[in-house]
């Protein structure tokens, strides 16, 4: 059995998580295969929510599925797409299902996705939903009604310190922190210079950071990112880095995998902030490799 | 404040008067007129367009506020015209459009899709929504921009990851509301009305369909 990620992140160890992208359709073999690879490897699964508004299979079913199988889940949850019953109700099913963490995010707009004709909904916004979950451990749901039976969560919320301007961005964290949040997810950093600024100012709070990473795969995938994902920010050297690569069948992640590795290492080893949470978009399985890049 | 508005497709109104050979066009003197939707250049376009399509159109007004009540006398006033029209065709609003569709018996179809509540700025010919009438207005505390108007998300407690350089994630041209906010309030050394909690809104405060009898809300409470 995994330690509960509460108690991993309050041991001072330092934290692992990575993120598991439900498939399009109910075809689930690659993604259980890649649970199966990581739930023992690292101290947390964390499933996104129709990530960047593309309907897949649910993240709460995936977090509940994860449990079954012996992981972690971080069950990611945002305003997008529900309103307030159904992101309760959700809750109560994650949590009977045996899902004690939940990451809150305000969601994509669903001009990036792939219904983009749909009704966004944003009933409650990502300070709201961190609230409400807060709310139902009390006894309550958000209309005053007394739960047959509360949950207890372990709340993440999310911080992008790239983003520019920084100021409006670091006032929500506050209210995060605030309305009851206990760790936070970076957006993926690649400037580490420039985090530990942000880790600075996010040390006099009582929550734990992990840095959000995402596998480089290509010098045209950061330059994309750079180009078209906000927050964002993929310093130039290692663009360069990345492009330097000889030519060849699997070069370029390598050295994406030894990138990766090797700022989890600084981040460990400098202690910099309480973990990293690794975003591989679709190479999973490529997990294990960076963490053993990165010395684990 | 003006109602923005836009001409639906001629096959979408094509598909409205399908069986009918003979329209009646109303036109709308005010918003419709300086959206250039339903002014009376727009009418007389339109006039002619039906009778390309094979319609024949038995006449047209443009009524100087189509959404006022006044727009009975002008209906009982082209009376004789109508009466031989199987449908009219409302270039105005929605509200302009329901309000010939009340006081008249025949079959009454919107040329117009109605967008939102706004106001020309800018530049010639460009409108720009400013409110999205939510019944609980929260910019005495957002330096007078409107969060749930201009923000993509209609947000109430800050801007979300997808801004970038003060534009939005949907489209690199839109502010983001936020940034706006921050900025305003910077300037009116109001800051910390931005670290404020706002609760989840109360989406009844107007029951739908909207309706207020002036006095009734403070008796009640």
């Amino acid at each position: 059995m995994p330690k509960p990620f509460r108690e991993v992140l309050n041991s001072g160890e330092f934290v692992v998580t990575a993120e598991i992208g439900p498939p399009k359709g109910t075809n689930l073999e690659s993604m259980l295969h890649h649970i199966d690879l990581l739930k023992d490897r690292i101290h947390a699964l964390n499933v996104t929510d129709n990530q960047s508004s593309v309907m897949r299979f649910p993240s709460v079913s995936t977090s509940i599925m994860i449990k079954g199988r012996g992981g972690e889940p971080v069950l990611q949850m945002t305003g997008r797409d529900r309103n307030r019953l159904a992101l309760q109700s959700d809750l109560l099913a994650a949590y009977y299902g045996g899902v004690r963490n939940v990451l809150c995010l305000t969601g994509d707009s669903i001009k990036v996705g792939d219904h983009k004709e749909a009704k966004s909904v944003f009933d409650l916004d990502s300070v709201q939903l961190v609230k409400m979950v807060r709310t139902m451990e009390s006894g309550f749901d958000l209309g005053g009604n007394e739960l047959e039976g509360a949950v207890e969560f372990c709340v993440g919320a999310i911080v992008t310190p790239e983003a520019n301007p920084i100021e409006p961005q670091l006032m929500k964290f506050e209210k995060k922190v605030e309305a009851g949040a206990e760790f936070f997810q970076t957006q993926a950093i690649y400037d580490l210079e420039r985090f530990k600024d942000f880790m600075k100012y996010a040390r006099q709070f009582d929550v734990k950071i992990l840095a959000g990473l995402v596998l480089l795969v290509s010098s045209r995938m950061a330059k994309f990112m750079n180009a078209n994902v906000p927050g964002i920010f993929v310093p130039d050297e290692l663009i360069d880095e990345m492009a330097n690569v000889p030519k060849g069948k699997g070069n370029a992640l390598r050295k994406g995998i030894e990138i990766a590795g090797r700022m989890i290492k600084e981040i460990k080893d400098e202690k910099i902030c309480d973990g990293v949470h690794i975003m591989a978009i679709g190479k999973e399985d490529k997990v294990p490799d960076i963490l053993e890049a990165a010395g684990m | 404040m003006k109602t923005i508005t836009e001409q639906k497709s001629f096959d979408q109104i094509q598909e409205c008067l399908e069986k009918d050979e003979k329209v009646y066009i109303i036109g709308c003197g005010t918003c419709a007129t300086m959206c250039h939707t339903g002014g009376k250049y727009e009418v007389l376009e339109m006039k002619e367009k039906l009778q390309e399509a094979g319609k024949e159109v038995v006449g047209w007004m443009v009524i100087p506020t189509t959404c006022d009540d006044l727009t009975n006398d002008a209906l009982k006033d082209q009376a004789d015209k109508i009466e031989k029209a199987d449908s009219i065709l409302v270039m105005a609003c929605a509200f302009g459009t329901q309000t010939v569709a009340s006081f008249s018996d025949k079959p009454t179809y919107p040329a117009l899709d109605t967008l939102f509540i706004g106001k020309e700025g800018g530049e010639f010919g460009l409108f720009a929504e400013v409110c999205q009438q939510c019944g609980d207005c929260v910019i005495a505390y957002t330096g007078g921009i409107c969060p749930v108007t201009k923000c993509a998300k209609g947000l109430l407690n800050g801007p979300c990851g997808g801004t970038n350089d003060g534009k939005c994630e949907e489209d690199p041209e839109k502010d983001c509301a936020w940034t706006l906010i921050y900025k305003r309030l910077e300037e009116l050394g109001k800051l910390d009305s931005m670290k404020k909690y706002y609760p989840p809104r109360n989406h009844q405060k107007v029951d739908k369909p909207g309706k207020v009898l002036i006095g009734s809300r403070e008796e009640s409470e």
